[in-house]
């Protein structure tokens, strides 16, 4: 079926401005019709006391299952810490070549690392993780392009090394399967 | 990524496999997974995998006693074992086992990344390591075949192909060609290298002595047979041997020998006992086999046992370009090994050797070369330096008068046009001498 659209659906506490900066950012880069939606979900199902995160794992496959369609990539956005069993955090994941990811913006904010707050700079990280994410459910994997926003990031100085944009390499990739 | 690595991933929980495989798969890695040991070891039996990345704890067999189990199959899989547990204990004895690296669950997403990283940069050293060596033992041995000419690089070609086989090698070409060169620049290309290349001069050798030779022999075996001795075959285990002059065999040392080839199993002279050995055979002959077939000297059943890959090296008048590299190689060889500084060869001296036939082949060139080094003036090669004379002479000359007035002219400039000391050489009295001489119109000048 032909893809038709993105949505990107807010589980946490975003500004509006920012989430329409997202989705604005997202529609250049894709050159698709963004949705944006709200979303709710009970989060306590999916904290991990021990770990005191939530499980990335069970809230992607959530989203896959409640939020997600055919003819749509869909994002869930959160402003919780993730975890997957075996990594200590993940700022968002995607099912590669699916129709489902999620991206998270808690980990994104200069003062949880001792730096002054740039708000504009949380818009970026978090933009480049949403199409980061996205890249993965249109079946790009990472890049090794320093600039390419397919590029893996664990760390924030990561992100902030590279741009919004896909590659030259991964733009082909993703138009070859928009053309599929 | 020019290679796509790929990894195992073994782990009893499932969101474990799946958040590992779900993180891999976005690095672009080929992955797949296991529950337990017991079906990971049953998956690497038909498959082979880059890196192993295993939990220690898991029901039934263990991440460790697994990561032994693996070492055995594959000394250098790359295993990476995790835990949740860590103890100081459990990483050096997984180290201790062979584990590329132990991880405490969770882990940093940049370790991962690291971790996988490294893996991933050993596999590629290993790769190229396993590449370059492959590229240095191609060039090893070979230093002795000197040649630009296509028939050489056909040598070395065949060479290259044929080493790393196991097949038995013929090698044809007239003597003095280097036939004893090819064979050792197979062996020190081959898987066997580190063994020994026996070589055995059949043509040299009795019927007795080569039986003797090739399978050892007990004590007392026959007189003068003091204390056991070990054959050719079996000091050639795990090595090369190579048998030269292969046509000159007797019909009864032809089966024998066809019976070891088959077998790699034979006993001494004089004992009971069968000795095993595990050996490539290569053979050399400037005889041509299939004629000898033919006619029934050689037997056909070990011809084609031998015959698996035929090497033919060309003689020296094939490959006339060569002669200047030669020329060159050996004034080199010979200066360094007399301790003498390096000469040159006179425009005219070459001329001369690349129009000669060269019967003795390349051996013979080295000869040459070797006594005009030693009798020479320590500078240059000249023409007189080389003893062409003798041998006779130029391609260019097919009269017999000719090669007779060139013949009689030479020995007179020997012996500075003395007739009588000439003709004593020459083994003709002076009137013949004087004959020959007015019927050639030979003059001192000339």
């Amino acid at each position: 079926m032909a893809l038709q659209y993105i949505t990107l659906i807010s589980f946490g506490y975003f500004d509006t401005d920012f989430l329409r900066n997202v989705a604005d950012a997202v529609k250049k880069e894709f050159l698709l019709v963004v949705n944006l939606k709200e979303g709710h979900l009970d989060l306590s199902e999916y904290y991990d006391p021990t770990r005191r995160q939530y499980n990335g794992i069970k809230l992607v496959h959530e989203v896959e299952t409640a939020f997600s369609s055919d003819s749509s990539k869909t994002i869930g956005l959160f402003s919780v810490d993730l975890f997957i069993p075996i990594l200590t955090y993940i700022f968002g994941q995607a099912f590669l070549n699916g129709r489902t990811g999620i991206a998270s913006n808690y980990r994104l904010s200069n003062e949880r690392y001792g730096i002054k707050t740039d708000d504009r700079l949380i818009m970026e990280r978090f933009i480049k993780e949403v199409i980061h994410e996205l890249g993965h459910t249109f079946g790009l994997i990472h890049c090794h392009i320093p600039a390419c926003v397919m590029r893996s990031s664990t760390y924030v100085e990561d992100i902030d090394q590279k741009s919004i944009h896909l590659c030259l390499n991964c733009r082909n990739e993703f138009n070859n399967t928009l053309k599929q | 990524m020019a290679k796509k690595i790929s990894i195992l991933i073994v782990d009893d929980e499932e969101s474990v496999r799946d958040s590992l495989y779900n993180w891999f798969i976005e690095d672009g890695y080929h992955v797949e997974y296991a529950e337990n040991a017991k079906k990971a070891l049953l998956m690497l039996e038909t498959e082979s995998f880059d890196i192993i990345l295993a939990d220690i704890k898991m029901p039934g067999m263990d991440g460790l006693e697994m990561l032994r189990r693996i070492k055995l199959l594959k000394s250098d899989s790359i295993v990476i074992v995790m835990t949740a547990f860590a103890t100081v204990d459990t990483a050096v004895q997984a180290l201790k086992d062979g584990a590329f690296d132990y991880v405490t669950k969770p882990f940093d997403p940049d370790d991962l990344s690291h971790l996988i990283r490294n893996a991933s940069k050993q596999i590629t050293l290993s790769e190229e390591n396993e590449n370059l060596k492959q590229k240095v033992v191609s060039l090893e041995n070979v230093e002795d075949l000197i040649g630009r000419s296509e028939a050489i690089k056909k040598v070395l070609k065949d060479i290259e192909s044929v080493a790393q086989s196991n097949s038995s090698v013929v090698i044809t070409g007239e003597s003095g060609t280097g036939k004893e060169l090819v064979a050792r620049a197979i062996h020190s290309n081959s898987t066997r290298r580190y063994f020994p290349l026996v070589s055995v001069h059949c043509g040299a050798l009795t019927e007795s002595l080569l039986e003797s030779e090739l399978f050892g022999h007990e004590k007392g075996a026959f007189t003068g047979a003091m204390y056991n001795r070990k054959g050719r075959f079996e000091m050639a285990d795990n090595g090369t041997i190579f048998l030269d002059e292969i046509a000159t065999i007797s019909t009864r040392m032809q089966i024998d020998l066809l019976r070891v080839l088959e077998s790699k199993k034979f006993v001494r002279v004089g004992g009971n006992k069968e000795i095993s050995s595990d050996f490539r055979v290569i053979c050399a002959t400037n005889r041509d086999l299939k004629s000898m077939l033919e006619n029934g000297t050689f037997r056909e059943d070990l011809y084609y046992r031998l015959n698996v890959v035929n090497i033919y090296v060309p003689p020296l008048r094939e490959r006339i370009e060569d002669i200047p590299l030669l020329v060159d190689y050996f004034i080199g060889k010979y200066c360094s090994s007399m301790n003498r500084p390096p000469v040159t060869i006179e425009s005219a001296a070459l001329k001369r050797l690349e129009e000669f036939s060269f019967p003795g082949n390349v051996r013979e060139l080295e000869n040459m070369i070797e006594r005009a080094i030693v009798i020479g003036n320590g500078k240059k090669i000249s023409l007189k330096d080389l003893p062409l004379e003798k041998s006779i002479i130029s391609n260019s000359v097919e009269s017999l008068d000719e090669l007779e007035r060139i013949h009689i002219h030479q020995i007179l400039n020997k012996y500075n046009w003395n007739i009588s000391r000439t003709a004593k050489a020459l083994k003709v009295d002076r009137v013949t001498l004087y004959n020959k001489i007015s019927k050639y119109g030979i003059k001192p000048a000339e």
